[in-house]
């Protein structure tokens, strides 16, 4: 099965660390995936978006007209990117920053207040790896144990003490009603 | 568990390079190709090598050259406006008969025009590009695996034939990222190296020049250089297949290759079959399979990041014995598999 995903949001909010992670579970577990991040002018507060394309076969372009998916953290992106989506498909929004009248009709809505909670467990920061914790919980395209392997491989060095962090909000992404 | 990495284009190229042995990188900042001299300027250090980010394209392009005359493997990377500025530079390689590896990263134009992939620059590449008689050897990877092993290729041809060398790709290629199999490089030299310059002490003088003034010397030259270049054309075109009994066949390099691609499959699902011939060097052009398959297919399309290029050395192989046809998006913009799929159906 494809899935196409594009997530996006502002500058600064982790988008290009969320894909980038997401790929690296992929690769992972053996699949093939393709990452393509906007490589714009993009700065902190703009808006930065990256398209993952995971498949049990081999991928083509890596660029995504129609997303499956979409994983949006900010107003200016969903109005960006929501006319793209496949009809019924999966909209995952940070609803802390995003006020919409998207019908159920349209999307499979799902609503979660991403930058409260990571607030809550300590670091607004860590918004973007709850989102992508309940996206995941939803599309289970890859396990969450990959995504924790794939979290070490990623924060090394100077970053490894965000691991705990990181680990923490991934988990209670997953676990959020 | 695998032994794949998830790596970037333009570091997998820079890596690939390092692999096959590449001692000196010359480069100048440029968008959509500004991580590889990134890359370089740190790997190229820790394995002892010469990195030096020089103060112009132009200056880079003939610090290549100072270092192919030495005997080094020497590269340089730039993006369209910065290759353009290198072209004097490569025509002076290609008249001193010097090896060298230039990548161009491509991004839109004309002029300084965007950051975004693009294909426009296929006629500066293949046609020559700078002034005089001359071709590059023109090598076009479709993926981060390709980037990394290219390098190797391109290196050992460009020696091979004493020419420089391109590795065309383009923005998109180069930004994104996908797993790739860091695999064993081969990194054999050809050891007839007896042009280089590294001082006469025991040995007679050598002299490298593209200044040949005397009677009949500069044709004889061309003479010489041409044999050389239909010796290239002879054993040295490669490209990928797929669905060689398909009706329609794609024509497209590297990423319009990957869209074409998706476009099989998209048609796959419904039933119908299309090729597509991916040329991997675009100099010299794979000509001979064209030829073919152009007494087997009903139709070619080509596919280009760019106003339709390449497609001119497509009807010329084809000679007018098959329809070709072309579609392609120009100033940065990428074809969809949807259009594809959409011109299919007109043909």
């Amino acid at each position: 099965m494809r899935e196409e995903l594009i997530i996006a949001g502002f500058g600064g909010q982790g988008i290009m660390f969320t894909g980038t992670l997401l790929s690296q579970a992929a690769m992972i577990e053996g699949k093939f995936v393709t990452y393509f991040p906007s490589y714009g002018a993009e700065v902190r507060g703009g808006t930065a978006n990256c398209c993952v394309t995971i498949d049990d076969t081999t991928i083509g372009s890596p660029v995504i007209i129609n997303p499956d998916s979409l994983l949006i953290l900010n107003k200016p992106s969903l109005d960006r990117f929501k006319p793209r989506l496949k009809k019924g498909g999966l909209l995952v929004l940070n609803s802390t920053l995003i006020e919409d009248e998207v019908k159920e009709t349209d999307a499979k809505v799902v609503r979660l207040p991403a930058t409260d909670i990571a607030e809550r467990s300590g670091q607004i920061r860590v918004a973007n790896i709850v989102a992508l914790g309940k996206y995941l919980a939803i599309r289970k395209i890859v396990n969450q144990e990959s995504v924790l392997q794939a979290l070490e491989a990623l924060l090394t060095g100077k970053k490894k003490e965000l691991l705990g962090l990181n680990r923490k909000a991934l988990i209670t992404g997953y676990e959020y009603k | 568990m695998t032994t794949k990495r998830l790596m970037k284009g333009n570091e997998a190229l820079g890596e690939g390079a390092i692999q096959a042995g590449c001692g000196a990188y010359f480069g100048y900042p440029i968008t959509p190709q500004n991580e590889l001299t990134e890359y370089m300027s740190r790997r190229m250090l820790e394995e002892n090598r010469v990195f030096i980010q020089s103060e112009s394209e132009l200056a880079a392009i003939n610090m290549v050259f100072g270092a192919s005359v030495a005997g080094a493997r020497a590269m340089t990377s730039s993006s369209s406006p910065g290759v353009s500025l290198k072209q004097e530079g490569l025509s002076y390689m290609a008249g001193c008969e010097l090896p060298g590896l230039v990548v161009n990263v491509q991004r839109g134009g004309p002029g300084l025009g965007n950051i975004s992939g693009s294909q426009a620059d296929y006629f500066q590449a293949v046609k020559g590009g700078g002034h005089g008689d001359y071709h590059l050897i023109v090598l076009t990877p479709g993926s981060v695996q390709e980037l990394y092993e290219m390098p190797a290729l391109a290196f050992s041809l460009s020696e091979k034939y004493r020419t420089p060398a391109m590795i065309l790709t383009d923005g998109i290629l180069a930004q994104m990222q996908e797993p790739m199999e860091a695999v064993k490089i081969d990194t054999t030299r050809d050891e007839n190296r007896d042009w280089i310059l590294d001082g006469c002490k025991g040995r007679a003088p050598r002299k490298i020049r593209s200044l040949l003034m005397e009677e009949g010397a500069l044709e004889a030259h061309n003479r010489h250089l041409q044999d050389k270049y239909n010796l290239i054309k002879t054993q040295e075109q490669r490209y990928q297949l797929i669905n060689e009994q398909a009706e329609i066949m794609l024509v497209a390099y590297g990423i319009s290759a990957r869209v074409c691609y998706t476009a099989i499959q998209e048609a796959n699902k419904k039933g119908a079959k299309l090729g597509l011939l991916r040329p991997l060097t675009v100099w010299p052009f794979p000509e001979k399979i064209l030829q073919e398959l152009a007494l087997k297919v009903k139709a070619f399309l080509v596919v280009e990041l760019n106003a339709g290029q390449m497609v001119e050395d497509v009807k010329l192989a084809v000679n007018g014995k098959t329809p070709v046809h072309f579609y392609g998006r120009a100033g940065g913009a990428c074809v969809t598999p949807g259009e594809i799929l959409k011109e299919i159906e007109k043909i």
